[in-house]
This record gives C-alpha cells, sequence and structure tokens, in this order.
C-alpha cells in the first residue's frame, strides 16, 4: 500500500506536468506558432548547455527554500503564507551584517551571514507563531498581513538609512562574505549565475527531511499537524510548538537571502523576489510537501521561470505563467481524480482508509458527541 | 411468492493481506430483526458497508427481494430502501433536528425550502415508531441517544424499509438502549427489517429474531435466538469458551495514591462539569466511576490529567501537588491515561502502529535517543512484542492506525498505556467497541495492574464492567459524586438508578 502511495505522489504530479504542457501547447498555437518550435527552444535553452542547465539550478535555489518553509508548517498544520516577508527580512539582515561586519574573515563572515539570514527570517515567523500561541490569531492572517509590514519597512530602509544614493538596494557586502560562483570553479557554467546557494538549499532540504522523519522533534510535530488533540494528550506543548515550528520556517524562508544577496548581487534591492515567497507554496504543493518533492517541484518552476525568458523572443512570456498556473491547477484536481481512479481499478480496498480519513476531516464539522470510531 | 429482504449469496472481499469477507453467505428475512455477531475484524462492517454501497466485493451477489442489485454507492442502496446508521453520527450541530433529517432530500416550494412540510412528515414518523425527537432543537445540544434516533429518522425519511445498525448501542446507556429497543420493536411491527450488528450477546438475545454469528470473515452459523444461548454464540464467535469471571482477591488498602480535594472545573459556557469533587485512590484498588455518559465522569479524568485546567481545589499523587501539571509531566510522573475517545485523543490515525506505540512516550529511551533521533529499531521491537501480547491484527508495525478495526486500535492504547508501567493508570471505557475475547485480555491486564499494587480510576458506561472490576464505586451525576457504594453491595438496577439521579444515597439507606 505504502508502494501505491508512492505511485500516486509520483504520477499526479507527472500527469499534472503533461497535462500543462498539452495545454499550453492550445495557447501557443492560438498566438499563431508552432508549439513544437517553442517547446525545443525551451527544453534545448534549458538542457542543451551547462549555462541552461546552471541558470536552471539557479532560479530553483530559492524555491526550494520557500518550498520546505511552507512544507515544515505545513507538516505542524500551519499555514506559513509569509514567506515574502520573511524572507525580505532575513535577506535585509543579511545585507546588513555582511556590510557591518566587513572586518571578519570569511571563514567566519559567511555563517554569521547565513545566521542573519536565518534570524531575520525567523524573526518574522516567530511573531505569527507567538500571536497564535498566545491569541489564538489565525496565522493565515498574521503571515500574510506581516508581508506588507515587512515590504514597507525593507522599503523604508532601503529609501532612507542604509542605501547606495539613486537606487533602492544597499551597498555591497564585503567580499568575504560573498558565497563563490558555480562558474568560477567550473568554467563551463560561465554566465550562469548559479553560486554555492545551491548547495545551502540542498543541504536544507536533507536537514528538513531528517528532522521531520527521523527525529523525535518531527515526530511530534507532525503528530501535532495531524491530530492536535492527540498531540497534546501525549505531552506535545503545543503553544511552544507553533512558535517554534513558524520561527524555523521563517528562518527557512531567510536563507534565500543566502542566493540573491550573498551569491549574486551582492546588495539586497527591494522588489528583488519575484514572488518566489508565494511560489513557495505551489511548490510544496507540488511536490506534496516532502523535502525531495520540493527540489524536484523547484526545479520544474525554476526552469519555467528561466524559460520564459528563453522564449520570449517568439511567444509572449505570459505563455509560462499560463503553464506553471495549469500545474498548479492540475496538481490540486490531480490529487483527488488521479488517486480515486488509481484506487477504484486496483479494488484493493485502499480507499476505505480514505473515505475514513475524510469522516475524520469532516467529523470536526460534525456532532461531536457522535464518537468517531469504527 | 416470499423473497428474503436480503440476501448477500458468496461475498467475498479482500484486502491486501487479509481476507475481510470469505464467500459469505447471508439471508435476511422480511420483517424480523437479525443480529450479526463477531469479534472485531471479524468482517461484519464490511459485509454492512458492501451491502450499503460504500465498498464494493471482489466476488458474489447481492439480491434484494428477489432481484440482484449492483449497490454501486449509497445511492443505489438507499433507492432499494436499505438505509444505515453508523457509529459515528453525520450531523451538522449547528442545524436543528428537522434540518439535519431533511437535508439533501429538503421538501420544497418553489425554490425554497419547505420546512414546515418536512416537519409534518418528521412528526409523522417519530409519532407512528415513538421516536420522540424534539425536532425544533439545535442538534448539538442534545445527547447522544436523541441523535441516535434522529440518524435514524433521517433514515426512514429517506424511505428506508431495510435499517443497517452498525453497534448503535456501544454509546448508549441502559436507558437508552432499552428506548431504543422499543422503538426498533415498532419498526418491526409495522414491516420493517433491521439488521443489527453488535457484539453484546445480551443485546442480541433480547432483540434479535435470528443471528448469524461472524468469525474471521466467515460465517460461524445462524441461529434462531430462541434456540440458542449466550455460551454456546460466544463459543462460535471465539472458537472456545470465554470467562469473564474476573476471580479477584480482597484488596487490602496501602498507601494512597491519588487524591482529589474540592475538585471544580467549568466547561467552555461557564457550566461546571465538576462541582467539587473530593476523592481518594489507594494503591492496589480499582476505583469505578459510574455515571450516565455526560456527567463529568471524563472530565474528571481530563482534570486530573491536566488536559482541563480546574477552577478550584487541589489534586495530589503521592503527596505532591499536581493540580496544574500538564501532559507531558503527568507522564513523566507516573501516570498512565487511557482516553475515552481513542481516535480524538488517543491515536495518530495516519502514524503507523509503531508510532502509536510510541505516542505520549516518545521520550522513553526505547523510541527516541534524545530529541533529534528516533529509535526505530526499539520502536518495532516494542511494538511486535505488545502486537503479540494483545493479538492485535494486523500484527503488521507499520501498518497505518487508520487500516485497524476500532477494536484493534482500542487495544493500541490500551497496551501502550499499560506498557508504561504506571503507578496510577486512568482508564475511560477500556473496552469500548471491543469484542469479547479482548475484553478478557484487558480485564486480566487491569488486574494484574491492581495486583502489582497499582491504583486504577475506571470509567465505564458498561456497567457489568463497574460492577466485575471495581473494589469501591463512585456514582457521578452533573458534575458532583452523588455516591459511593462497592459491587458486593449494589447491583445494575439500582446503580443506574443512582446515575440518574433517581434514587440518592440517603434514600438507599
Amino acid at each position: 500500500m505504502k508502494r501505491k502511495t508512492l505511485m500516486i505522489n509520483l504520477a499526479v504530479p507527472l500527469m499534472a506536468v503533461l497535462f500543462s504542457l498539452a495545454v499550453g501547447a492550445l495557447f501557443i498555437l492560438i498566438t499563431g506558432k508552432n508549439p513544437f518550435f517553442v517547446y525545443s527552444i525551451l527544453f534545448s535553452g534549458i538542457f542543451g548547455n551547462l549555462y541552461g542547465i546552471g541558470q536552471l539550478f539557479f532560479y530553483a535555489t530559492p524555491l526550494i527554500f520557500t518550498g520546505l518553509a511552507v512544507a515544515f508548517a505545513f507538516k505542524a498544520g500551519l499555514f506559513n503564507i509569509g514567506c515574502e516577508g520573511q524572507l525580505y527580512m532575513g535577506s535585509l539582515l543579511c545585507a546588513w551584517t555582511g556590510c557591518v561586519f566587513s572586518g571578519l574573515p570569511g571563514l567566519l563572515l559567511i555563517p554569521v551571514c547565513l545566521a542573519a539570514a536565518a534570524a531575520g527570517g525567523a524573526a518574522w515567523g516567530f511573531i505569527p507563531g507567538m500571536l497564535k500561541a498566545k491569541t489564538g490569531a489565525h496565522e493565515v492572517i498574521t503571515t500574510i498581513m506581516l508581508n506588507f509590514i515587512a515590504l514597507a519597512f525593507t522599503n523604508y530602509i532601503v529609501t532612507s538609512h542604509f542605501f547606495v544614493p539613486g537606487t533602492v538596494r544597499t551597498p555591497q557586502i564585503a567580499a568575504a562574505a560573498r558565497l563563490p560562483a558555480i562558474a568560477g570553479i567550473l568554467p563551463g557554467f560561465k554566465g550562469s549565475s548559479l553560486n554555492f546557494s545551491f548547495f545551502i538549499a540542498l543541504a536544507a532540504a536533507l536537514a528538513v527531511w531528517y528532522i521531520l522523519y527521523l527525529s523525535r522533534f518531527g515526530y511530534e510535530l507532525r503528530a501535532m499537524g495531524y491530530n492536535p488533540a492527540a498531540g497534546e494528550y501525549a505531552g506535545v506543548d503545543s503553544s511552544k510548538m507553533m512558535i517554534v515550528t513558524l520561527a524555523v520556517s521563517g528562518g527557512i524562508s531567510g536563507l534565500v537571502g543566502s542566493n540573491y544577496v550573498m551569491g549574486y548581487k551582492y546588495y539586497f534591492e527591494q522588489g528583488f523576489s519575484g514572488g518566489v515567497g508565494f511560489m513557495g507554496i505551489a511548490v510544496a504543493l507540488l511536490g506534496k510537501n516532502h523535502p525531495f518533492g520540493i527540489i524536484a517541484a523547484s526545479l520544474l518552476f525554476g526552469g519555467l521561470s528561466f524559460g520564459s525568458l528563453l522564449v520570449n523572443s517568439v511567444v509572449p512570456k505570459e505563455i509560462l505563467d499560463i503553464l506553471q498556473a495549469v500545474v498548479i491547477l492540475s496538481v490540486v484536481v490531480g490529487n483527488t481524480v488521479f488517486s480515486r481512479i488509481l484506487l477504484r481499478n486496483s479494488a484493493t480496498g485502499d480507499d476505505k482508509p480514505d473515505t475514513q480519513r475524510a469522516d475524520a476531516i469532516i467529523g470536526e464539522q460534525v456532532s461531536r458527541e457522535g464518537l468517531r470510531r469504527k | 411468492m416470499a423473497f428474503l429482504a436480503v440476501e448477500l449469496r458468496n461475498i467475498t472481499k479482500t484486502f491486501p493481506g487479509v481476507i475481510a469477507n470469505n464467500n459469505i453467505n447471508l439471508g435476511v428475512k422480511d420483517g424480523e430483526i437479525h443480529a450479526i455477531v463477531g469479534e472485531n475484524g471479524a468482517g461484519k462492517s464490511t459485509l454492512m458497508n458492501i451491502l450499503y454501497g460504500l465498498e464494493h466485493q471482489d466476488k458474489g451477489n447481492i439480491v434484494i427481494r428477489g432481484k440482484k442489485v449492483r449497490m454501486e454507492n449509497p445511492h443505489v442502496a438507499i433507492s432499494h430502501g436499505i438505509g444505515m446508521v453508523h457509529q459515528h453520527f453525520m450531523l451538522v450541530r449547528r442545524f436543528t433536528v428537522a434540518e439535519n433529517i431533511v437535508l439533501g432530500r429538503e421538501p420544497r416550494r418553489g425554490p425554497f425550502t419547505d420546512i414546515r412540510k418536512g416537519l409534518e412528515k418528521i412528526r409523522e414518523i417519530s409519532d407512528r415508531y415513538g421516536f420522540g425527537i424534539p425536532a425544533g432543537e439545535i442538534t448539538g445540544n442534545l445527547p447522544v441517544g436523541m441523535l441516535q434516533r434522529a440518524e435514524i429518522v433521517k433514515v426512514l425519511y429517506r424511505g428506508a424499509k431495510i435499517l443497517i445498525l452498525d453497534e448503535p448501542t456501544a454509546v448508549l446507556t441502559p436507558q437508552e438502549v432499552k428506548e431504543l429497543f422499543l422503538i426498533l420493536r415498532n419498526l418491526k411491527e409495522q414491516g420493517h427489517t433491521v439488521i443489527f450488528i453488535t457484539h453484546k450477546l445480551k443485546e442480541v438475545m433480547e432483540i434479535a429474531d435470528r443471528v448469524t454469528v461472524m468469525r474471521k470473515g466467515a460465517v460461524a452459523g445462524v441461529r434462531q435466538t430462541g434456540e440458542t444461548d449466550e455460551s454456546e454464540l460466544s463459543r462460535m464467535m471465539i472458537g472456545r469458551t470465554v470467562y469473564l469471571e474476573t476471580g479477584r482477591k480482597k484488596a487490602e488498602k496501602k498507601e494512597t495514591l491519588l487524591e482529589l480535594r474540592g475538585v471544580s472545573l467549568e466547561d467552555e459556557k461557564g457550566v461546571k462539569a465538576l462541582d467539587n469533587v473530593s476523592l481518594e485512590l489507594s494503591s492496589g484498588e480499582i476505583l469505578g466511576i459510574a455515571g450516565v455518559e455526560g456527567n463529568g465522569q471524563n472530565d474528571l479524568l481530563e482534570a486530573v490529567w491536566g488536559l482541563k485546567k480546574t477552577s478550584s481545589g487541589k489534586i495530589y499523587l503521592m503527596g505532591r501537588d499536581i493540580t496544574r501539571l500538564e501532559p507531558a509531566r503527568a507522564r513523566r510522573e507516573g501516570m498512565s491515561y487511557i482516553p475515552a475517545d481513542r481516535q480524538r485523543h488517543g491515536l495518530v490515525l495516519e502514524y503507523s502502529v509503531a508510532f502509536n506505540m510510541a505516542l505520549g512516550r516518545q521520550a522513553d529511551r526505547s523510541f527516541s535517543h534524545g530529541i533529534w533521533k528516533m529509535n526505530f529499531t526499539g520502536m518495532r521491537e516494542k511494538s511486535r512484542q505488545m502486537i503479540s501480547e494483545y493479538n492485535i491484527v494486523p500484527g503488521n508495525p507499520g501498518a497505518p492506525a487508520y487500516s485497524l478495526s476500532g477494536g484493534n486500535q482500542q487495544k493500541i492504547v490500551v497496551a501502550r498505556e499499560i506498557d508504561r508501567n504506571p503507578s496510577v493508570l486512568l482508564a475511560a471505557h477500556p473496552t469500548r467497541g471491543v469484542d469479547i475475547g479482548v475484553v478478557e485480555i484487558i480485564y486480566k491486564k487491569l488486574l494484574e495492574e491492581r495486583a502489582k499494587g497499582k491504583g486504577i480510576i475506571l470509567v465505564s458506561s458498561e456497567l457489568s464492567e463497574i460492577l466485575a472490576l471495581s473494589d469501591r464505586i463512585l456514582v457521578m451525576f452533573s458534575g458532583r459524586i452523588t455516591g459511593e457504594t462497592s459491587p458486593d453491595k449494589t447491583c445494575e438496577e439500582e446503580l443506574g438508578m443512582m446515575m440518574t439521579g433517581s434514587i440518592s444515597m440517603q434514600e438507599r439507606q
């Protein structure tokens, strides 16, 4: 049965991607272009040379961070919609640290800057965690609102206090704080912005996977996510868990700063994220909230972002935005539809637990007195 | 020409690794009350789910009144006059009873719901069979027994002639059971057919005309209730004779383990759920708490456990004040708790059996090495040991908990909590929804713990259970302890009256 779950988890996103390519082809036809031609530009542009692959990884890097952040919170039953704000706070603090502590040697400054990025994001995740634990304020609302505050706050800082005149960006961080570009080590990647941050993202995915699935902390976190009442019965301090989870989630978001600030432009610039904080939700969804799935989903969405630049000369880049949207839609729909089809055909009764689980969920709204049991 | 109301022919249904139903033949006559008994996991619920179109057989046919029917889904079942009342009720709390009953089949006048027409029909059904349901009440305010009746009326409202009741008495008080049986007899008299799933043989003998016994996915036999008795049925059910004789030795009073002094607790609405409750639990003692469900017994345990905050009073565990202890500390202090609602509190259904065995004691050495590392090997070993000790089916520690039957889920909780070796065990309905073979195991375990000098608070709606196990019995009524007695000084009838407040201690003496 485990194998079947895995099969669905792989098959659904795959079908979603194929389906969206088909829909995209339709739109390309409408614009009067040949879809095969456009797709061949797309694929050869990405996979045809190391530059393309480098850019693919580069665009995927911030998505891995934000996807992990969303998934980590989700496993605890929390919706972190505030990655955008968290990554802005983290990145700004990262840039500030990289400028102010320029005297430190690289071996020290790089970890300090990474810690600053994580801390800035964590602080911005801590606040909704705290609000939820102490007052019950729903984290969806608070994280969204905090996005606006973070955006306005960083905007204010880079226009009034800490900026290069005539721009909306900070000064460049010290050379010792910069993450090496991959092109500097492997010349084949020349021109690509891919930098060491990609490996930090992979390491983060590995760490999240370990924490969620192999540690006791993760055991308690997921127990709370699945069944808060049982978590509490089992002695999990749900308030503490909420705060810690959202802070960690925010910290992971903040690490986006390692890619842009430490590895690419070497400064913080207003509006740099291009919405990766929100894309993280889609990435987590497509990656089924699993760290490895998130890496794959990030590569897909990263590829589409990069690809939109590649095909821009032939078709409007909005075509690829449509692809992204269709992928997300088909995953959402596909989850239920495909699972149902796959399960029904196999006739092994796996859908029995599914109805039970649905009961468990619906049961929240249904009479409590009706003890939910078999 | 008389057809059988329901005929199941050669039904076979397999789940991965399990044959839930093996070539089952079942015939239910028109207008009879037909009980289906069997242990947990014997395949009763699966069979009924197939009949109701919730699941699909691999092989075999369903014949309704002589016509072969493909039960695609419950809509097909309903259109053939079959209705099912599940153990967990499907009611919207905030709706009135009438709104719940008509939901999905609302009588209409133009584009609007004609609730008055619905009310008339409900009242007619209610009067005809003696349901006496308050159609205008908000559903959430009603006791469990009433909710169940609303479910039955809902099924009748949809025109069901054949009713399937899945363990209908599990959540009811003795009084409510009596009332339910009256209704069932009325239904039968008026030509309805009732299929009644249970594992309580006493009820079978009382209400059913015929009984089909299932064992390990197959039919072990069919009997007229007039021509059999409980001991024969229980032998058919589990293949051997069961002894629920507990054979207790007199408890010798030793030290006080747990003490409550004047504990009060208010629920969300500010109503007193516990009102000045004082009690003492000694080592080597089983203290039974009898009461109609919802009179504060569960609140009492949750307050001791730390899930609910008391508003006044003190709780002492072995002389130490634990009044405001949170559950994590409670566990460390040597208490264990079998919660009343296993799916809500006791289990994470998405987790495997092994993971659930660790729930609440995940910090123990057998289950994790510090906060950063789970001990999967230890967890599996421990689980295997408990699985075999309590005969949990399926015996695979990796199986998700939601795939287990209710009784086996309960076994996980009981095994885990007793295995923790607590000095005080809080047990709420430890045998609820569990078949007689397992009841025997659980009784044995509880008595073993008692013999080791542990103190056990036993909350149960089964009076026979309270009487069989307890050394002392406290009766709770609307949040207060209204009486104390012991098994050798009282009987079920008297306890039942004390529980409903119809006699007080003073009158009794």
